[in-house]
């Protein structure tokens, strides 16, 4: 017993008597305390303004759902080491690319595979510069942010394309099943899929492997290029999906689609306790930061706040919950 | 018994972290201009001792004296006040700054209050470096200079805070032969000038070469305390681990023939610019120890093999398939332990089972699922079969000591059941304990038909487990020979410097 004890090492015999482990808990899962403080707050000043009601959460769910899954292909992203600013631009391409083919009249189903491909070349794209170039993909994305934007500008001179396609903006938009939203519907899908694909596949484990330390993982087989460029493709091809939902929800796609969208993405993956320097991640937790974002957006307009106060308090709610997440470095 | 000017006397020393006692009633002098070695395995309590000498931790009871005057370190500057430097294991250096910049660094020589005095800082550097008989230029930053002269700014750094004792915490660790023997110089020099010095290594050769006193830590109780002449390197392992386990670290003549076809076949493998025509086989069963200075190309060896390095002529082969990539090698059954375990071995911010599951995703998969059920026996067996001390598979692997973590990394290929299996320096840093399990499990894996190749820097180490050793030199294999046929230590020295050892004494035997 004796010599058991004796041959911990010291920093295990100094974690077991302090309060670090219950600490540790709680910043692991600080967003959910945080985002109960949020709801709890506004309950208690806006709860009779109609905050706390079903329609509203509702609403709240379904307007973040583009947010949420962009945030949960963006958690993959990040966990492998990477980051991907390219979403927001990749987003309104996929919607452009979507309404312009079915006002071609290719039909929805054909005009969505479309949407979705766009998504998946330019993730191919960023990720070919990242793992072949070698290129940062904070530079390759940021660029690639820039580029796609321009790109949508000039296809559209601008224009609005309206959405005339009424399955389709059931299917992406306005439509219900069983009462649920679709939006909130594909949302909680893809929460689902990430979560599992995370946590309970190998391509999961390769990922953190990947963002935890990519020499050790190439040096125990890994093939981390490989799984660099499936991360960067499912970060396009949510994009893309994003892109369908904003056209759905609003029957046009517009070019300035998923603008700072990144950051909130971005923002909900860190606030969901992701490692920004990969290894660690978790999509449960993104999905909370993801609607903790929404629902603070949502109670500031109920409490009146006008767009640049909304800018103001969320920014700084951001900052202090990512600080207070945040594990002091080793 | 008195001691001989002593110039530090730590008396009685205790230290508990929460009810359990690391160190008791330690009392430990350190006489003027020695060098003092402290010894004893992870978790014997020497990084406290020494941390409470460094005002890291504050001991419960005890009293430490310097030069006779009893003294309080109750931080990091009381003990730089006293005149006490840590060198780092890791060094503390700031790689953008120069040197004399990182020596003055947050006590530049000023110019006024304001301006900073660069000529003066310079020349400053310049001759504390000279004092320690190197003549580095102050302006060299320090992303350039090589591990063994980092140190040598560490020890200049401390020397120009007017540090009268230092403590070396594994400075050979990192060091190449030649840098080593440039170390032992200054330490020699630095002794001479009146430094006193705590010199930690888990090297025996180091400490009987180096060293004038040793003082073995165990459970927290000081075991020992004597001149190194009085002791020899079986009685220092003794006293160490508490038992006659120094079988560990004796070398058995197996006598078997190895006649198998080989596993691993190297042909006239080129990989410039260190490596120039390597040629040897690995048989079943048997274990190879690759000797050869630091630099002589033997990691670069141990990369073609796994497939990370294409040679520019030759060939590997593993049971006759050629290995062109890495994908190849594991999949032939090559395993590699690498030389930086934290850097290359593990994910340390991953738990001990994914750890140890990562190389062998594929074999706890159904269809594209991990099953972590399958995974857990095979983690639970290796943990225990390893011995590894970890509270539970869960726990993240940064916080396991070195020993702990190379266990780690060796036992995560075991699963796959490697027909080859390549250790690259498997015991740095690695306490003594740790060190013979580790032996241990690597002449257990060759008796089951593993064949195995070894490459370290201590040769007492490829001594006590190889069957035949290769020496490498200038690029080449200069000598294949029998672990029997080699008679000592310093033979193998200086084999590796490029002076055969002469069998011709044993040719009758053969």
């Amino acid at each position: 017993m004796q010599s058991k004890a004796i041959s911990l090492t010291e920093r295990d015999m100094q974690r077991r008597f302090d309060i670090g482990q219950v600490l540790g808990f709680v910043q692991d899962h600080s967003v959910y305390f945080f985002f109960a403080a949020v709801i709890a707050f506004f309950a208690v000043t806006i709860g009779d303004n109609g905050f706390l009601s079903v329609t509203n959460f509702f609403n709240i769910a379904r307007t973040t759902a583009m947010i949420s899954i962009v945030a949960f292909a963006m958690t993959f992203v990040i966990a492998s080491g990477e980051l991907d600013l390219s979403v927001g631009s990749v987003c309104a391409l996929s919607a452009l690319t979507c309404g312009m083919a079915i006002e071609a009249g290719t039909g929805w189903f054909v005009a969505v595979i479309l949407a979705l491909l766009s998504g998946l070349v330019i993730g191919a794209v960023i990720a070919f510069f990242v793992t072949r170039i070698r290129i940062p993909s904070f530079l390759v994305t940021l660029g690639m942010l820039q580029l796609i934007r321009g790109v949508d500008m000039r296809v559209t001179y601008t224009n609005p394309v309206a959405i005339a396609d009424k399955t389709f903006n059931s299917l992406f938009g306005s439509g219900k099943l069983y009462g649920i939203p679709s939006l909130i519907i594909w949302s909680v899908v893809f929460a689902l899929i990430g979560h599992v694909v995370l946590k309970y596949t190998t391509f999961g484990r390769q990922v953190l492997a990947t963002g935890g330390n990519r020499v050790a993982a190439e040096y125990s087989g890994v093939r981390t290029s490989n799984v660099k460029f499936c991360v960067f493709m499912i970060s396009g091809v949510a994009a893309a999906l994003a892109g369908l939902l904003y056209s759905g929800m609003m029957q046009t796609a517009r070019f300035n689609y998923g603008e700072g969208l990144e950051l909130s993405a971005i923002a909900a993956v860190i606030l969901g306790g992701t490692s920004l320097f990969g290894g660690k991640a978790s999509i449960i937790g993104t999905f909370a930061g993801a609607l903790m974002i929404g629902t603070i957006n949502n109670g500031l307009i109920i409490m009146g706040l006008d767009v640049s106060e909304q800018m103001i308090v969320a920014g700084a709610i951001i900052i202090l919950a990512v600080a207070f997440a945040r594990k002091p470095s080793h | 018994m008195v001691d001989r000017d002593p110039i530090l006397e730590m008396r009685n020393v205790e230290k508990s972290f929460g009810a359990i006692p690391v160190l008791r009633k330690v009392n430990f002098t350190l006489r003027r201009g020695e060098v003092h070695a402290l010894m004893g395995g992870n978790g014997a309590g020497k990084s406290t001792l020494m941390k409470i000498l460094t005002g890291v931790y504050l001991k419960d009871s005890g009293s430490i004296s310097i030069e006779s005057r009893p003294v309080a370190i109750a931080s990091p500057n009381d003990a730089k006040r006293a005149g006490i430097a840590m060198i780092f294991q890791e060094f503390s250096l700031v790689p953008t700054l120069t040197v004399a910049q990182n020596i003055f660094l947050n006590r530049e020589p000023r110019k006024g209050s304001f301006f900073l005095n660069d000529r003066a800082a310079r020349k400053m550097a310049r001759a504390v470096l000279q004092d320690l008989g190197e003549d580095l230029d102050p302006d060299t930053p320090v992303s350039e200079l090589s591990a063994g002269m980092m140190q040598m700014v560490e020890i200049a750094k401390a020397l120009s805070q007017n540090a009268k004792i230092l403590i070396m915490d594994e400075p050979t660790a990192s060091l190449s032969e030649h840098e080593t023997r440039t170390l032992f110089k200054i330490v020699r020099r630095l002794k001479a000038a009146g430094i006193s010095i705590v010199y930690i290594s888990h090297r025996m050769a180091e400490i009987f070469e180096l060293c004038d006193r040793v003082t073995v830590l165990r459970d927290g109780e000081i075991k020992i305390t004597q001149d190194c002449k009085n002791l020899t390197i079986p009685e220092l392992v003794d006293h160490m681990l508490g038992s006659s386990s120094a079988s560990a670290f004796a070398w058995q003549d197996r006598q078997i023939v190895f006649s198998d076809a080989p596993v691993l076949k190297v042909s006239n493998v080129c990989l410039p610019p260190r490596v120039r025509d390597v040629s040897f086989d690995v048989h079943p069963g048997e274990i190879v120890g690759l000797a050869g200075l630091m630099g002589s190309g033997r990691t670069e060896i141990a990369e073609a093999i796994f497939g990370r390095r294409a040679p520019t002529s030759g060939a590997i082969a593993i049971d006759g398939k050629p290995i062109a990539r890495q994908r190849d090698a594991i999949a032939a059954g090559v395993a590699l332990v690498p030389e930086d375990r934290r850097r290359m071995g593990l994910v340390l911010d991953h738990s001990v089972q994914s750890n140890i599951m990562l190389p062998n995703l594929d074999l706890f998969r159904r269809g594209a699922f991990v099953s972590d059920g399958n995974a857990a026996d095979v983690v639970r067996k290796m943990i225990d079969r390893f011995q590894i001390k970890t509270d539970s598979p869960a726990k993240v692997s940064r916080l396991l000591s070195g020993g702990n973590q190379q266990k780690i990394v060796i036992s995560k290929w075991l699963a796959r059941k490697p027909r080859l299996l390549i250790l690259d320096e498997p015991t740095i840093g690695v306490d003594i304990g740790a060190k013979g399990e580790i032996t241990t499990q690597i002449r257990e894996l060759a008796k089951a038909g593993t064949a195995i190749l070894i490459i370290s820097s201590e040769l007492e180490e490829l001594l006590a487990v190889s069957d035949r050793l290769l020496i490498l030199h200038d690029g080449r294999i200069v000598q294949d020979i029998q672990r029997r046929d080699v008679q000592s230590e310093e033979e193998l020295h200086h084999a590796v410097q490029g002076h055969l050892i002469d069998r011709t004494r044993h040719a009758t035997a053969v």
